[in-house]
């Protein structure tokens, strides 16, 4: 008997279909202009999926609307492992899927909002994402529902047995309604890797992308110099690079090394800056979220300062194939918050994209 | 007697032969053969001392693994499995873009075969090959004619083979001038094939990508941004298989050239370019072709191919030796390049596959220089009529210079159709094989969401189109009205789904019955 968490978000996407871009925060506006529950009847559609397996499969679920009554309704074996009290929110999302963590597989339905609640409440195991929220950014989610549930029978079947770290990625809301768009990297959730049912899964390559990101890592490794200091950023990218290197990194921070060794771990802009005092420092990047962030999102500590005094020369930035074909054309951003040194950083750009592999991608700060 | 109904042009009857064909080594008898040998009488054997005259290190301590076997069975074993492809000459063969599957000739096969060709030995004396050295030899100037380069070698036995040949002389040309560690980068665009990054990178180039510009062609700023001291060359396919050409690319040549570089032009898609533009004008310095795919010998699986390689006089001395040669009176072989010690040597053995250079020859005689322009022209014009006819439905689109026509072939999406019913190319593809019609799934890079890639050729018939785009229409329609009915497609081929999933997977592949036997038994 296999055990499948199911945790639905009963709110998410509720504020879409009323105008509203997102309903983090704002559930009673939402209902307020008429907005019915649809997180429900998507979820749904994925466990219908999932039926065939239905006598070997437990739901592990929180009560009420958060999955319970769904996993009963379709006739599955459903525990409910978290008691949810009164109006549900996000703090419940993150106690249900903490009270998941054994369980072979965890599908939930959401939005960008959702998948931050789950990197929260720090799980381990495989999750699949069912698009039922507004923002759907972060690769995590299925293309649709009825994918969710058919990717989470392959992998439960055994038939998807591989899984990838994918981004969870998220928009600031209120600053997406007064027209701004502001990506921020969350953290990094295991999915089955298979891209045909997950979102931006249109690069399909032989080689799976954590190889991309080994080849990557290889190539930044033969490039670096003794006696130099190399800050690397957040990404999962630049993360595989300090695994190569057998260091440890701090998951969202800025990291120090130097002849191969972790000189500080973490550091903030003031750190930064003094470090680069004592040598010669080049910045290792990786573009971060859906819209191809280098600088200014989730890692403000690399701040104008900082660029100013390290150069545009002494930048490399590293990136998957994948993650720049789902720019679709679009040019690497920077927003370091001074105009005059995101000028310094626009134009082309050479992005390391594999062991002696370099592409061509326009930086812009506009 | 029920008249068979041939008004449809969409095959709904179609069902494929299916057999449950086992692997030629699982149907292996312990002791079966195919032919009997007489053993040999005691005077023959008496003056031969067997296998003891070879070397030790030479013989063989257990005999080999073959399949052991009797002629009937082998005969329905094969006679089995092509019954259960989808091959050229029983489907309209337009769904296998970029690989220009045209009609070969038949006539050119019993060429081919002919006991004169087909018993000769490549190590024969020159003396008693002057016939397929000669037709070597014209076919050299013919290739030349049509690129506009000075000399060809038909060693390279495949396309990435050429472009490694390519690749050869770029680091050929740059040794001799002592500037091979200077020059170690290619340039290339997303967009063309994968082996035009692939080749050079097994010869040690750094590789340098170039994304699309809005409509299609190759950014021209980032290729500014890209070209230097360090450009070796620029590998480029034009078109490419978006099906779009490239009408600035002498600006890209000439601009590598100002820097010192060298251009390099992967011709596999030249099928709408015969006797329309040429390599050499449009400034390469050096190309190949496919001769399996343009000059129909025929392509990949059908056949042994050839990945003709051209190039400009300044690079002849480092071509692969040897080079085939006439002194007025007799054709030869000039190993004078294996004197230069910056020239590639070999490439491969021999000269070339001569029954493959022999089917070329015969193709482009049987056409003529007018012949040979038809076929761009037809196959551009039934690449736009399929084009035109397929824009005008709702789900299929192309991405690049909107409202454009595009050369021999296009890489369409079906966005809008995966995005409105959930079906997707894949989906189509198995689908499509329920109606007898191929619909293969390279379009690498998958930068095009969703890809469709047609190629018509110029051999299909306006019939032959039609048929083709019905089918497609058919499958279409079915997709919004019942998406369902993909999920377990196909229904009438020879075996239905495969599982996929371990495709990224060294551990799982198996190549080889001998590596299957070592990971699964």
């Amino acid at each position: 008997m296999k055990e499948v968490g199911l945790i639905i978000n009963p709110v998410a996407g509720m504020g879409g279909s009323v105008g509203l871009k997102g309903t983090d925060g704002i559930v009673d506006e939402a209902i307020r202009r008429g907005a019915k529950p649809k997180a429900g009847a998507r979820a749904a559609l994925a466990l219908r999926q999932m039926l065939p397996m239905k006598d070997s499969l437990q739901l592990l679920c929180p009560s009420g609307e958060m999955g319970e009554r769904l996993a009963r309704e379709l006739g599955f074996d459903t525990k409910v492992i978290y008691g949810c009290k009164g109006k549900t929110s996000s703090r419940d999302t993150v106690a249900a899927a903490q009270a998941m963590a054994d369980v072979d597989l965890l599908v939930f339905a959401g939005g960008d909002g959702t998948a931050r609640d789950i990197v929260s409440a720090g799980v381990h195991c495989t999750v699949i994402g069912v698009p039922a929220g507004v923002k759907i950014h972060s690769p995590i989610y299925a293309t649709r529902p009825e994918r969710a549930g058919e990717l989470a029978l392959r992998f439960l079947h055994g038939s998807c047995h591989h899984t990838r770290e994918a981004e969870v990625v998220d928009i600031d809301e209120e600053s997406y309604r007064n027209g701004r768009v502001r990506t921020s990297l969350y953290g990094y959730l295991n999915v089955p890797d298979d891209r045909d049912f997950l979102q931006h899964g249109k690069a399909s390559s032989p080689a799976s992308e954590h190889a991309e990101q080994e080849s990557i890592a290889a190539e930044m490794i033969n490039r670096m110099r003794e006696n130099v200091y190399y800050l690397i950023g957040p990404g999962s990218t630049t993360r595989t690079l300090m695994d190569e290197l057998e260091l440890p990194d701090t998951l969202l921070g800025v990291d120090l090394v130097c002849n191969r060794k972790l000189v500080q771990a973490d550091l903030c802009e003031r750190g930064i800056l003094q470090r680069l005092d004592e040598r010669e420092a080049y910045l290792v990047l990786t573009p971060t979220g859906g819209q191809g962030y280098l600088l200014g999102r989730g890692n403000q500590q690399l701040s104008a300062a900082v660029l100013r005094k390290i150069g545009r020369e002494r930048l490399h930035i590293l990136a998957t194939r994948e993650k720049l074909l789902h720019l679709e054309g679009r040019p690497l951003l920077v927003d370091t918050g001074d105009a005059d040194v995101d000028r310094m950083l626009s134009g082309y750009a050479r992005v390391i994209v594999g062991v002696m592999e370099e592409q061509v991608c326009r930086i812009s700060g506009e | 007697m029920k008249k068979i109904d041939r008004s449809s042009k969409v095959r709904t009857g179609f069902h494929q032969a299916k057999w449950d064909e086992p692997v030629i080594f699982e149907l292996t008898q312990p002791g079966e053969r195919g032919i009997l040998v007489n053993k040999a009488d005691a005077k023959v054997a008496a003056s031969v001392q067997g296998t003891k005259v070879l070397p030790e290190f030479l013989r063989r301590k257990v005999a080999p693994v073959l399949p052991e076997i009797s002629q009937p069975r082998v005969l329905r074993h094969y006679a089995r499995l092509a019954q259960e492809t989808l091959g050229a000459d029983v489907n309209i063969e337009i769904g296998q873009g970029t690989c220009t599957i045209k009609y070969s000739p038949k006539v050119n096969d019993q060429l081919a075969n002919l006991p004169q060709l087909r018993e000769m030995h490549p190590l024969q004396d020159e003396s008693t090959c002057q016939g397929i050295m000669e037709i070597m030899y014209k076919t050299n100037q013919y290739m030349c004619e049509i690129s506009g380069m000075d000399r060809f070698s038909f060693q390279p036995s495949g396309g990435s083979q050429g472009i490694l040949a390519m690749a050869s002389l770029v680091y050929s040309h740059f040794k001799a001038r002592g500037e091979e560690r200077q020059r170690n980068e290619i340039i290339t665009t997303i967009y063309s094939h994968p082996s035009d990054a692939a080749a050079p990178h097994v010869k040690g180039f750094k590789i340098i990508y170039l994304q699309p510009d809005k409509d299609g062609y190759p950014d021209y700023e980032a290729f500014k941004a890209a070209v230097g001291e360090h450009t070796a060359a620029f590998f480029v396919a034009n078109p490419e298989d978006t099906g779009v050409y490239n009408k600035n690319v002498l600006k890209f040549t000439k601009l590598v050239h100002e820097k010192g570089g060298l251009c390099a032009y992967d011709q596999a898609n030249a099928n709408g370019l015969l006797g329309v533009t040429r390599a050499r004008d449009a400034g390469f310095d050096m190309c190949f072709f496919n001769l399996h795919k343009t000059f129909s010998t025929p392509h990949g699986c059908g056949g042994p191919a050839c990945g003709a390689i051209g190039c400009a006089q300044f690079l002849e001395k480092f071509l692969p030796a040897p080079l085939l040669q006439f002194d007025g009176k007799k054709y030869y072989y000039d190993f004078q390049t294996t004197n230069n010690t910056s020239a590639i040597g070999k490439i491969r053995e021999f000269n070339g596959v001569a029954p493959v250079i022999l089917k070329a020859y015969a193709w482009i005689r049987s056409l003529g220089p007018n012949g040979l322009y038809q076929v761009a022209k037809t196959a551009v014009l039934n690449n736009n009529y399929m084009f035109k006819k397929l824009m005008e439905l709702h789900c299929v689109d192309a991405p690049y210079i909107p409202g454009k026509q595009r050369i021999e072939q296009c890489r369409y999406t079906l966005e809008t159709l995966y995005r409105e019913t959930g079906v997707g190319t894949a989906d189509i593809q198995r689908r499509m094989m329920d109606f007898g019609m191929h619909y293969w799934t390279s379009h690498h890079p998958y930068y095009v969401p969703e890809p469709m890639t047609l190629e018509p050729t110029e051999t299909p018939s306006k019939e032959d189109i039609d048929e083709y785009i019905e089918t497609l229409k058919y499958v279409f329609d079915e997709a919004y009205q019942n998406p369902k009915l993909f999920k377990d497609a196909p229904y009438r081929s020879v075996c239905h789904q495969l599982d996929e999933s371990n495709m990224d997977d060294p551990e799982q592949w198996a190549v080889t019955w001998r590596c299957y036997l070592k990971k699964f038994h």
